[in-house]
């Protein structure tokens, strides 16, 4: 959420997206050099880590990796819901809850949490997604009893007083007219739209102008109660606590919460694909995304769909549409591909940028390399490489800090792979066969895709 | 939140890194015992233990940065970057990037105004090949004209998508313009787009001999390795290479006084939210005074630095005026910095009303200095923040690099929490009151099309 509680500074550190965007980072120095820095990969990796399953007597399970290199505590934790829960007409009800936990909370208004906050040390956060609410905190172990306080009457009796309700909701609002007229923003409404439908999916997570005036203290202690509950709680925590206290702490901040959460059930849902749709915008770029199916998390071809996404656009800078895209033509300055994975959905996605006057080049490029990817799948050698890469490159990627780790293994948990789920995975990855992928490819990429073009209007040659 | 949060949170994180600290012990006797030596051909190497986990960080620093740029060449430090991964005589292109890809490895680079950095991140048994990858393309890369015409494209393509798609990169870029009359830093380290369509072979080859030598260049590797492994397989990679001509001292042109209010404004149809950067030229780490450039960091800390800051508080909280409001200083450059102020009004707010606001609050900062427990808990804010960035060794290394690159040393970075707790209160409102002059200061507005003409 927009917030970023807690002295911020070093709190910013955390939570990137990797991308292979080579020499980004020239533009306004320390700026964009500092946003480089978060492309950076990572060091502690942490091969052997010990992941133990802890259960409160109160019955609440987190897992943890104890962990004293630095005297720090990390947690993070999910309840399922999210902003599919909010309600037609409230739109942006989560994301306006996930801003209000450090604006007073039990006998503490929003001046006097704040202040104990920055006393203690700690660093608070809370984030609303689609299929969850997302909560972190960041600790000096020597101040740990009075951070996991906080904590507690944070998550448990938060206190949606009017005044700060109206300052964070003034500024998400100042926040959505701020891209009314962007049309990067607009492009993706209409994305969204388009593939979702009438989904909750297609709702933004901020909400309209509309919807988030509605919302009254009373939505928001509803909503608090309906989705805050123990059955819908997954906990991760690393670093300098041992198990024992843990259970404590656990008790502590969930331990009173409700037993049960009342969650709408959210229908899955088939993309729409198949589509054109262009926004048209005189600027120097046009922007492509184009969305092809996915695959579950639980599918049994997803490692071969991921080891497919990886050769096709994956990370690094050896994938197939970097090299025809970048290396071989110059079309763009970044082209890559993902699995996207929602609860409720999945989607293979293709994004690029490129001079406008070459942006139907660049789209038949692109398509031709998914079109070869599709008839022959990898090579045997592209498959053997791309194996060694995903295998090594996990902890580089996902266990780079503790608050990494901390969020790696609450997504383990909400995908249900099982606590030994880093010990398995590199035999996973090594048992898929190229027939797997062939096949997998075969099913993904002959799709007709939804494409967009946002730019100048394609075959307008624009000088630019 | 708006595109805007997300540029202020790009300058926030450079605020982090600068303030991030040494290690201290952890489990492991050495770790975070920084040792730092000279290879015979100059080459300076620090080494960051941390053996959590067998992973290292490789990174080649170079002392040359877009401020080192000859004139009409501007971006040429930025492509010469992206040159680097090209075929050297040994090795054809792309062969690092597989070799780090086989491994699982991750590698990447960047260009700033005052250095170049390269960097691995692999299992510390390809720490050696790594060495041998980035010795080898520090002299032997090879480049041809249709190789750098790809390339070419692709910075530029970089540049429109990076600046001339964002209206507020397009303002930043001629504010800075603005701000920097004589100084390096007024060009962006992208360069200008007519000079870049023009660079060519013979200034990269020219660029690459003059600044790509051992002993122009700091080698930082974090991680779980031993310095004397360090060492004995940087003598035997890095080693190897023959030592370059002295460079001259990395005296550029400074900043005459400045002597007026100097606004820049740019109204584009994509922005529906106005909002406005204050900027002054202020001394760096490297220029500045003893102590000066610490209470500047802590003067952005309590003006400006979080939620907690007299911006955020007075404007946001008290007043109700602002979506935005902040301030940051970036303190790890070679020649003098920019101090900055920002803010966007919220509601019936206007754009005046929070850079009156703003205002007043650096006039009373610089009347009436700052309070004994503002001083303490920023203080404590940044020790705290080291302690954390320990947790992420990438931005130990990238302290490290950054420091050595703008003429600091171990030292400097050894010694930064101690410089900070010396901090006075006297000190930060000398240093708002001399700098943050609002008669001789910069501002660019970025402003929606419907209030043009007001």
């Amino acid at each position: 959420m927009m917030n970023q509680h807690g002295p911020a500074l070093s709190s910013l550190l955390v939570g990137s997206s990797p991308s292979p965007t080579r020499g980004a980072g020239p533009l306004l120095a320390t700026l964009f050099l500092s946003l480089v820095f978060l492309v950076l990969p990572a060091l502690s990796a942490r091969a052997a880590m010990n992941i133990q399953e802890v259960t409160s007597p109160k019955g609440i399970t987190a897992w943890l990796v104890e962990d004293y290199s630095v005297p720090i505590v990390a947690i993070r934790f999910v309840f399922d819901g999210g902003a599919t829960q909010d309600p037609p007409g409230k739109e942006g009800l989560a994301n306006l809850m996930s801003g209000l936990f450090d604006e007073g909370a039990g006998n503490l208004d929003s001046e006097a949490f704040q202040i104990k906050l920055d006393e203690v040390g700690a660093e608070m956060s809370f984030d609303a997604q689609r299929d969850g609410i997302y909560g972190s905190m960041r600790m000096l172990a020597d101040q740990r009893d009075g951070a996991f306080d906080l904590l507690r009457v944070a998550v448990n009796q938060p206190r949606f007083d009017q005044v700060p309700i109206d300052r964070i909701r003034a500024q998400i609002l100042s926040g959505i007219i701020a891209s009314e007229r962007d049309p990067d923003t607009l492009a993706q409404r209409k994305w969204l739209d388009a593939i979702y439908g009438r989904h909750p999916y297609a709702r933004p997570d901020q909400g309209t102008r509309q919807s988030i005036a509605t919302i009254t203290p009373a939505d928001l202690s509803a909503f608090h109660k309906a989705n805050f509950a123990r059955d819908g709680l997954h906990v991760a925590v690393v670093g300098a606590i041992d198990a024992e206290t843990l259970k404590q702490k656990l008790d502590l901040v969930f331990g009173s919460l409700p037993e049960k959460q009342a969650l709408t059930p959210v229908p899955d849902i088939d993309l729409k694909l198949g589509q054109q749709l262009e926004v048209v915008y005189d600027q120097p770029q046009a922007s492509l995304q184009l969305a092809y199916p996915g695959v579950k998390r639980n599918a049994p071809d997803f490692f071969a769909a991921v080891l497919m996404n990886e050769i096709l656009g994956g990370g690094t800078f050896t994938s197939r549409l970097f090299d025809e895209v970048r290396e071989k033509r110059g079309l763009a300055y970044s082209v890559s591909s993902d699995l996207v994975d929602h609860q409720h959905s999945e989607a293979l996605s293709i994004t690029t940028s490129t001079r406008a006057d070459r942006a139907a080049e660049t789209l038949a490029v692109v398509r031709d390399v998914v079109k070869r990817m599709a008839d022959e799948g990898p090579t045997e050698a592209e498959l053997a490489a791309t194996k060694k890469y995903m295998i090594g490159a996990y902890a580089i990627n996902n266990l780079n800090s503790s608050g990494a780790i901390a969020s790696t293994l609450v997504e383990i948990q909400l995908g249900k792979l099982g606590i030994d789920y880093m010990q398995r995975r590199a035999a996973l990855i090594n048992a898929v066969t190229q027939d797997q992928v062939k096949a997998v490819a075969k099913k993904l990429l002959s799709a007709e895709p939804a494409v967009m073009v946002v730019g100048p209007k394609l075959g307008a040659a624009n000088k630019g | 939140m708006t595109f805007q949060a997300e540029w202020l949170r790009g300058t926030l994180l450079g605020l982090a890194l600068v303030m991030a600290a040494p290690a201290l012990a952890g489990n492991n006797p050495d770790d975070g015992v920084v040792t730092d030596f000279l290879l015979d051909n100059g080459m300076e190497v620090v080494v960051i233990p941390d053996h959590r986990a067998p992973i290292v960080t490789h990174m080649v620093w170079y002392k040359i940065g877009s401020a080192d740029e000859p004139p009409g060449k501007s971006g040429i430090a930025h492509f010469f970057e992206h040159l680097m991964f090209k075929a050297t005589s040994n090795h054809a292109a792309g062969e690092l990037d597989r070799a780090v890809a086989a491994i699982g490895g991750s590698d990447n680079a960047f260009t700033s105004y005052d250095y170049t950095a390269f960097h691995e991140t692999v299992v510390p048994q390809a720490l050696g090949e790594m060495m041998g990858f980035e010795a080898d393309r520090m002299r032997n890369l090879i480049l041809n004209d249709d190789v750098i015409k790809t390339e070419r494209d692709v910075i530029l393509e970089e540049r429109r998508s990076r600046i001339d798609s964002n209206p507020q990169a397009v303002l930043d870029e001629e504010v800075d313009a603005t701000l920097w009359q004589n100084q390096p830093y007024r060009i962006p380290v992208i360069g200008w787009m007519q000079e870049m369509e023009k660079l060519n072979r013979t200034d990269a080859m020219a660029f690459y001999n003059k600044y790509y030598t051992p002993n122009n260049a700091v080698l930082v590797v974090a991680g779980d390795v031993e310095p004397e492994t360090v060492k004995a397989l940087a003598e035997k990679t890095y080693g190897k290479v023959a030592r370059g001509p002295d460079l001259p001292p990395r005296i550029r042109p400074v900043e005459p006084e400045q002597n007026t209010r100097r606004t820049v404004t740019l109204t584009d149809g994509r922005v529906s939210v106005p909002s406005f950067t204050t900027q002054w030229v202020v001394p760096s780490y490297h220029t500045a005074k003893p102590g000066e450039a610490e209470a500047l960091d802590v003067l952005s800390e309590i003006l400006g630095g979080g939620n907690r800051s007299r911006l955020y508080q007075e404007l946001v909280v008290r007043q109700g005026i602002a979506a935005t409001a902040g301030a940051f200083f970036q303190g790890t450059m070679l020649d003098d910095t920019n101090f900055t102020v920002y803010g966007a009004p919220r509601g019936d707010a206007k754009l005046a009303d929070v850079e009156a606001a703003v205002d007043a609050e650096i006039a009373r900062i610089a009347k009436d200095g700052v309070t004994s427990d503002e001083l303490e808990k920023s203080k404590d804010r940044f020790v705290r923040s080291m302690i954390f960035a320990r947790d992420k060794q990438e931005d130990m290394a990238n302290i490290y690099g950054s420091t050595l690159a703008t003429g600091g040393n171990v030292q400097d970075v050894q010694q930064w929490p101690d410089r900070i707790r010396k901090v006075t209160a006297d000190q930060v409102k000398e240093v708002a009151a001399r700098y943050l002059n609002l008669d001789h200061a910069t501002t660019g507005y970025l402003l929606p099309q419907t209030q043009a003409g007001n």
